[in-house]
């Protein structure tokens, strides 16, 4: 009996992905635990790993597919020796998830063995190569249009999924992404001297989620000038005591100094390092700073954790091994998500004083994150 | 000119027992085992449904099943002083089959079945009197439509005489009389022949209701909109389960509640995208709302109209009278319903049917390109004339 491999959620609030590259091919040999595919999320890069022995059968979503939804299955694992069962044969996953609303069903939950061989939707509807062409009826498009909908955020219950207008105003009353950065994209057609470039998963994220904190949390700012001569002498002075080289070569950068100085002022006043949430105000002990990390689909915050009770060269340590992931796109989940306070620094581009929006990244919580320009 | 009435009758149950002898040749193909006799729902064994079936002759079997589907029909609903006694006063089980043409006969009701009747009889040569309680023939369909249906009935020599009321209803030997009461004055009609139309009753007795889970209202099935019932594995079809009364919508439920059974995704049946026709001449269709329903619904509404009169085919038919008439959500550009009536328009329903199902809005349809010359060309110009303009009208 073949194996489906399901599109992992990485994290909880991953509802869909790209499969960046099939590390295996089909008729690998796959032991449990092999890195098989490599899957892009609006955040990092991750591995998928063989959770059976066997063979990789099948590969059900080529490489490159964007916006694939999670626990569709993209790839079968059979035994030795056993035939690669057709792709059309596989569970319609995203049908069965679509599967008509009603509550109770006791006609499909009693079939399930049937319906596994029954090909309600080819594969090629279950692996939609999203992010190409949206099939939807022509009054859902005009519906969508008219209210802003995003119809690559709908799935589609009619049939071989295409969107119909029920899914357009289901997802409006459910009041899915109708947001007006969104509604402004569609609006502006590109003209003969312009040209379009798809949005990826994570510029689609951070355009919804910076609307929305923007929109949402009441933001202010306040500046005020600090002499660094200092701060930067003693920079100096213990960047000297670095060994010329060896594991334990070090170079703290202001930056590092800035996460610690954090630290410390968070840890005497520790209404500052809290998420507000609509009941009550969510007081944090230790002190998890998110930095934030420019990369070319956008921007990453991995965490330093625990930054009060690490020293500068631990975090400077940290800090260089996060970015260098970071830019790699190899940050694991974790190493993004959460934090109780954020910096994000363009001092080093000469930039004297800039507003930042708060990240609202946890949909419970809102952590509250200052976030903070240094000066020098 | 002459004709044999009971030949068009004879040639007409011919071809009918032709086509349920295609079924039962069907079944056989398909290897379905046939168990002719009344069937009755008998409790539970195990995860399985019991059916006692009581054959017409013979012991009675007990059938199991995981999955049971209810499809006994419907029959004519029967008012007090008006039961169809097969011989003065038909039900359409009679009308489908008279032994000979009536000279005089009244309908009651003109719904689908009596104005069909009603329009029948007439073309054979009966005297026809229709009678509805409604203010308007054809209740359901649109108005305009209703009212062109009248206009035509009236020219082809039909008595229509609606917001009536029947008194009380006199038989003799060999003929009926009928007092009708319209505004306030009783006209009394006799006649040969009564056709009681008046609607239908669901068969749910004696199917094994009783003590279940399954609710009825008003002589129907409640069913949700997946033609399941309150009792898991059981589920109800056709005129059994409710309106609208159409074979069609019954073909249709029946090959969705398969398809669940057997795991496949169905889509719920939406009652709006159901075609409706009645063969009466001229013939009318419709599918979805009709303009007042649309209003009533909170719609605000673009309508347009094409007469059959301004259509080749239809001249060329010597078939003129008709209309066209389409009814579009002026916010989305949604098909909201279309009204036909003219010849041939059960033919051409479809079209609507498929654009009202597939989602298409007016632009595509205005965009479509319709056969010339056909009489098809008048649903384009119909669409065409709740936007920019018909264009040959």
């Amino acid at each position: 009996m073949a194996i489906e491999v399901l599109m992992p959620a990485l994290s909880p609030t991953m509802t869909e992905g790209a499969l960046a590259r099939w590390v295996k091919a089909e008729g690998d040999k796959v032991t449990i635990g092999d890195v098989i595919a490599e899957i892009e999320t609006d955040k990092a890069t991750m591995e998928v790993e063989a959770v059976e022995d066997g063979i990789l059968g099948r590969i059900l979503v080529p490489e490159g597919t964007q916006e694939i939804a999670v626990n569709t299955p993209i790839a079968l694992l059979i035994a030795e020796g056993e035939a690669v069962p057709d792709a059309g044969a596989v569970r319609p996953q995203a049908s069965a998830a679509a599967a008509p609303q009603k509550a109770e069903q006791p006609a499909a939950t009693q079939q399930k063995s049937a319906s596994a061989t029954v090909p309600a939707q080819t594969a090629s509807s279950v692996q939609p190569a999203a992010g190409k062409r949206i099939i939807a009826s022509p009054l859902a498009k005009r519906i969508a249009g008219q209210k802003g909908v995003d119809l690559s955020t709908i799935k589609g219950s009619g049939p071989n999924g295409r969107i119909v207008r029920r899914d357009v105003d289901n997802a409006v009353t459910q009041g899915k992404p109708v947001t007006s950065v969104t509604g402004q994209g569609a609006a502006i057609a590109p003209s003969s001297s312009s040209r379009s470039v798809p949005h990826s998963g994570m510029r689609k994220v951070i355009a919804r989620r910076l609307t929305e904190a923007k929109s949402t949390i009441p933001h202010f700012y306040v500046s005020v000038d600090v002499e660094l001569d200092a701060l930067l002498a003693l920079r100096s002075q213990l960047n000297a005591t670095s060994p010329e080289e060896g594991l334990d070569v070090f170079k703290l950068s202001v930056n590092d100094m800035l996460v610690k100085a954090s630290a410390i002022a968070l840890k005497r006043v520790p209404n500052v390092n809290a998420s507000f949430t609509d009941q009550a105000m969510i007081l944090h002990d230790n002190v998890d700073i998110s930095i934030a990390v420019s990369i070319p689909d956008g921007l990453i915050t991995p965490i330093v954790t625990h930054v009060e009770q690490k020293s500068l060269k631990q975090i400077s340590q940290e800090t260089k091994d996060l970015v260098k992931r970071a830019r790699a796109g190899k940050l694991k989940p974790e190493e993004f998500q959460g934090g109780t306070f954020s910096i994000s620094n363009m001092g080093m581009f000469g930039v004297r004083d800039f507003s930042a929006i708060i990240n609202r990244r946890r949909p419970l919580f809102w952590p509250l994150q200052p976030q903070k320009s240094s000066l020098w | 000119m002459s004709f044999d009435f009971s030949k068009i009758i004879a040639r007409s149950r011919a071809v009918s027992k032709q086509l349920s002898g295609g079924v039962a040749h069907l079944l056989k193909k398909a290897k379905v085992p046939v168990f002719d006799g009344y069937g009755k729902l008998d409790g539970v064994a195990g995860d399985k449904r019991k059916v006692l079936v009581t054959p017409t002759k013979g012991a009675p079997v007990t059938l199991t099943a995981k999955h049971v589907i209810l499809a006994t029909g419907a029959r004519a609903r029967t008012l007090p002083g008006l039961e169809p006694d097969g011989k003065l006063i038909w039900s359409y089980r009679e009308a489908l089959v008279p032994d000979e043409l009536p000279r005089r006969l009244l309908v009651i009701g003109s719904g689908a079945i009596g104005s069909e009747f009603a329009s029948f009889y007439r073309n054979m040569g009966s005297e026809v009197t229709l009678v509805e309680v409604a203010p308007r023939i054809l209740p359901v369909e649109d108005e305009e439509i209703s009212a062109l249906a009248r206009k035509a009935f009236e020219k082809q020599g039909i008595r229509v005489l609606t917001s009536a009321k029947l008194g009380t209803l006199r038989k003799s030997a060999s003929d009926l009389t009928v007092p009708v009461e319209v505004n306030g004055k009783t006209e009394e009609f006799t006649v040969d022949r009564v056709i009681s139309a008046v609607g239908i009753v669901g068969n749910v007795e004696n199917i094994g209701l009783e003590g279940t889970k399954i609710k009825t209202d008003r002589t129907h099935v409640v069913t949700d909109d997946l033609c399941r019932t309150g009792e898991p594995g059981v589920y109800a079809i056709g005129d059994l389960a409710g309106a609208p009364w159409l074979a069609h919508k019954a073909n249709h439920e029946a090959v969705m509640c398969v398809d669940a059974i057997a795991g496949k995704k169905v889509h719920p049946i939406d009652i709006t995208k159901i075609p409706g026709c009645t063969y009466c001449r001229p013939q009318v269709a419709s599918v979805g709302y009709t303009e007042a329903r649309a209003r009533e619904a909170g719609y605000k509404v673009r309508v347009g109209k094409f007469p059959l009169m301004a259509n080749g085919k239809a001249l060329a038919m010597g078939e003129p009278d008709g209309l066209v008439k389409t009814v579009f959500d002026a916010q989305t550009g949604e098909l909201l319903g279309a009204h036909m009536i003219g010849a041939e328009v059960t033919e051409m329903i479809q079209g609507y049917v498929i654009a009202r199902t597939g989602e298409l809005t007016e632009a595509e349809l205005a965009e479509t390109i319709f056969p010339h010359p056909t009489i098809s060309e008048s649903m384009h110009e119909a669409v065409l004339a709740a936007y920019d303009g018909a264009l040959h009208f």
